[in-house]
């Protein structure tokens, strides 16, 4: 028992790729029953997987975040090949944090999904496997590379995902998705190749220590391909001048398919926390810090991110349907957490972190909620015109009122309390103000957009057209209000999430202590690290140490 | 004047990005299709260019003191390839199930001028569009059951 305990332990950071990958695994040999497999025992059966896995899953995440909340930085080196020549998985605080709200999102999602839309088209529960190990994947390494493969993980099953259900809508939208990602993906290997010609790693740690250290022209190219990554990262954001294919694709997608799509736009603010705000964050300590490719992406960042907020904003004011408006508010959001990001310091990190847990729950539940609604309305499903009075309305109406607040972030609900530490941490920076307008006008919008939503929902009812709808099933109800609830938790755990947090981002602030983790048995990080490659092997340096 | 092979090579790369991202911006998926590939093969190449071009050098290993071309570039391009392989298949056969459904190659799926796919998924289809969809259900409102 004990020796299974430390080979838990061990292995834990490894767990969330794994797990997912072995249940694909195990669902593809298994088969879905065919195009038309709904009731059929397959399908039950691959249910109950999913939604098995789903449970461990969290159930990892939950160790991954204890452990990390304890301090340690768990680095997994994959077949002992030590770090920076060998591929790491690393978790710290953030890692761990974005595995286990990866995990809190799929697991309702999942139980939504198996109300009915999983029999909608074929190897659903495979697909979202896949989604799942990729995400996770990207949350977990220490190695850019590796975050570029497990972005196309992600991806891939996310076009077929996204194309779930069918339709012609769907496959028009689904085609200029896939064009636009895979566009994407060719900047992104541009971005590494030339960071790694540059540098001689992509090892993460290893890159934090050595792009201080780049100065005169090959700072430049180097800030190039920074700028090159922030234009990929900043397109699966959603940020600014590249955030106008979010809500076609999300509001064309299946209510599941959106909600999980929610956790993957966060993928995009990671990879810029990470690479941005991480690697291409830290200042040279010696002179010279202006020549180093050193915060290249912070002067662009917060306007980007007020902008894209702004955007997404008066998306959601002209948006027709409901999917539609939630999918502008995950603009919205995104734009408020890049900005967070943008302002460069541990107290604002701390904010982005809390605010985007907050919007990554309460979008995905919208998104659900959004469907639950359409479909009680008879033939206008979620446009926001009046029409037959839905079945549900106060259990319904009361979901979205706490969601509708908690976005717009009016108090006690937790949105309040990320934009509360947002404007707290942007007094005194020379962009406060901007900040504090366009947040709390952004709010304010946010809220006239869901009031009038919901009032053409719940209000302006046709008394002529028959009502006819039947309430929503308990299982999808119980999706949606564990998404709403996990989130309004975050308010009342309010304390520890913030610690939580806090320490998060101090962590990501001490380059030092995460070089001298990921880099440890090297001994010596600071002579030892790689080098751009010169083609001359001498027998001292090398692979052998 | 002789060209240098650095020349020669950059330039390469930068005609077949610049091919690709022209045919990338076609409005017919065939093109777009092929577009990508150029693309990819471009950013391929690139990959392996900035290992540095080496001339005389082995491969992977060699004595020591000898030159030794970068091997790592050539790893991540073979993973690069791989990937583009997957994503090509992927993105031809939703080409071509995209030309069956809406009967056009067009990437907004209809022809320019023609009356265009409802813009709201959940609404009744529009009569008079180009191609009946084969067996697709309307998007949304599905699943709440």
């Amino acid at each position: 028992m004990n020796a299974l305990l430390d080979a838990l332990r061990l292995h834990l950071p490894v767990l969330p790729v794994l797990l997912p990958v072995a249940t694909a695994i195990l669902l593809l040999l298994l088969g879905d029953g065919g195009s038309r497999g709904h009731g059929r025992h397959q399908l039950l059966t691959a249910r109950r997987i999913a939604l098995v896995s789903g449970l461990i899953g969290l159930g990892v995440a939950v160790l991954l975040v204890l452990q990390a909340d304890a301090g340690v930085l768990a680095v997994y080196r994959l077949g002992e090949w030590p770090a920076p020549y060998g591929i790491v998985l690393v978790v710290d605080r953030l890692s761990a944090m974005m595995v286990a709200l990866t995990a809190l999102v799929a697991l309702p999602v999942l139980l939504y999904a198996c109300g009915g839309w999983d029999a909608q088209g074929r190897h659903f529960h495979a697909l979202f496997q896949f989604q799942l190990m990729g995400l996770n994947g990207a949350f977990v390494t220490g190695d850019l590379f590796n975050l570029f493969v497990f972005f196309e993980v992600l991806l891939i099953a996310s076009y077929v995902l996204m194309m779930h259900g069918g339709g012609k809508e769907r496959l028009r939208v689904g085609l200029h998705y896939v064009v636009l990602n895979l566009a994407a993906s060719a900047l992104f290997l541009i971005g590494v190749a030339l960071i790694y010609a540059l540098t001689g790693t992509l090892n993460l740690a290893d890159l934090a220590l050595r792009v201080p250290q780049v100065t005169g022209p090959d700072a430049t190219v180097l800030g190039a391909a920074a700028m090159v990554l922030l234009v990929v990262f900043g397109f699966k954001a959603a940020l600014a001048p590249m955030s106008l294919w979010l809500p076609a694709t999300y509001a064309a997608s299946s209510a599941p398919v959106a909600a999980l799509f929610a956790i993957m736009t966060k993928v995009g603010v990671y990879a810029i926390l990470r690479v941005h705000g991480v690697v291409f964050g830290d200042v040279a300590p010696a002179a010279g810090a202006a020549a180093s490719a050193a915060l290249v992406a912070q002067p662009m960042l917060l306007p980007l991110g007020l902008l894209t907020s702004i955007t997404g904003v008066i998306g959601a004011l002209a948006a027709q349907t409901l999917a539609r408006l939630v999918a502008w508010l995950t603009v919205a959001s995104v734009g408020t957490v890049l900005a967070a990001l943008g302002l460069y310091g541990e107290s604002a990190w701390s904010a982005a972190l809390f605010y985007m847990a907050h919007s990554t729950l309460i979008v995905a539940g919208l998104f659900l909620l959004a469907e639950l609604v359409g479909a009680q309305r008879g033939l206008a499903g979620g446009n926001l015109e009046p029409a037959s009075p839905v079945a549900q309305p106060a259990l319904l109406g009361t979901l979205l009122l706490l969601a509708a607040a908690s976005s717009a972030g009016l108090p006690p609900l937790p949105g309040f309390i990320g934009k509360l530490m947002l404007l707290q941490a942007s007094s005194g920076h020379a962009w406060g103000p901007a900040v504090w307008t366009v947040v709390l006008s952004v709010g304010f919008f946010t809220l006239i957009g869901l009031a009038r939503a919901g009032s053409l929902l719940f209000w302006q009812v046709r008394q002529d057209l028959p009502s006819g709808a039947s309430g929503a099933s308990p299982r999808l109800l119980a999706a949606t209000v564990s998404l709403v609830a996990a989130s309004v938790a975050l308010s009342v755990w309010a304390a520890p999430v913030m610690r939580y947090t806090e320490a998060a981002a101090r962590q990501l602030a001490d380059r030092a202590g995460y070089a001298a983790a990921v880099l440890a048995p090297a001994a010596g990080v600071s002579t030892d690290t790689t080098q751009p490659y010169t083609g001359r092997r001498t027998p001292a340096a090398g692979e052998r140490r | 004047m002789m060209l240098s092979m650095e020349f020669l090579v950059a330039s390469g790369i930068g005609w077949v990005t610049a091919c690709g991202l022209w045919l990338l911006l076609r409005g017919r998926s065939f093109p777009v299709v092929l577009g990508l590939a150029l693309l990819g093969y471009a950013v391929n190449v690139f990959i392996f260019a900035m290992g540095r071009l080496w001339i005389n050098a082995q491969p992977i290993l060699g004595d020591v003191g000898a030159t030794v071309a970068d091997p790592l570039p050539q790893a991540l391009v073979l993973t690069a390839i791989v990937i583009g392989f997957a994503t090509t298949g992927f993105i031809i056969e939703l080409a071509l199930r995209s030309r069956a459904d809406s009967g056009t190659d067009h990437v907004d799926g209809h022809e320019p001028g023609q009356p265009g796919q409802p813009g709201q998924p959940g609404q009744p289809g529009q009569p008079g569009q180009l191609g009946d969809a084969t067996g697709g259900q309307p998007a949304g409102g599905e699943g709440g059951r």
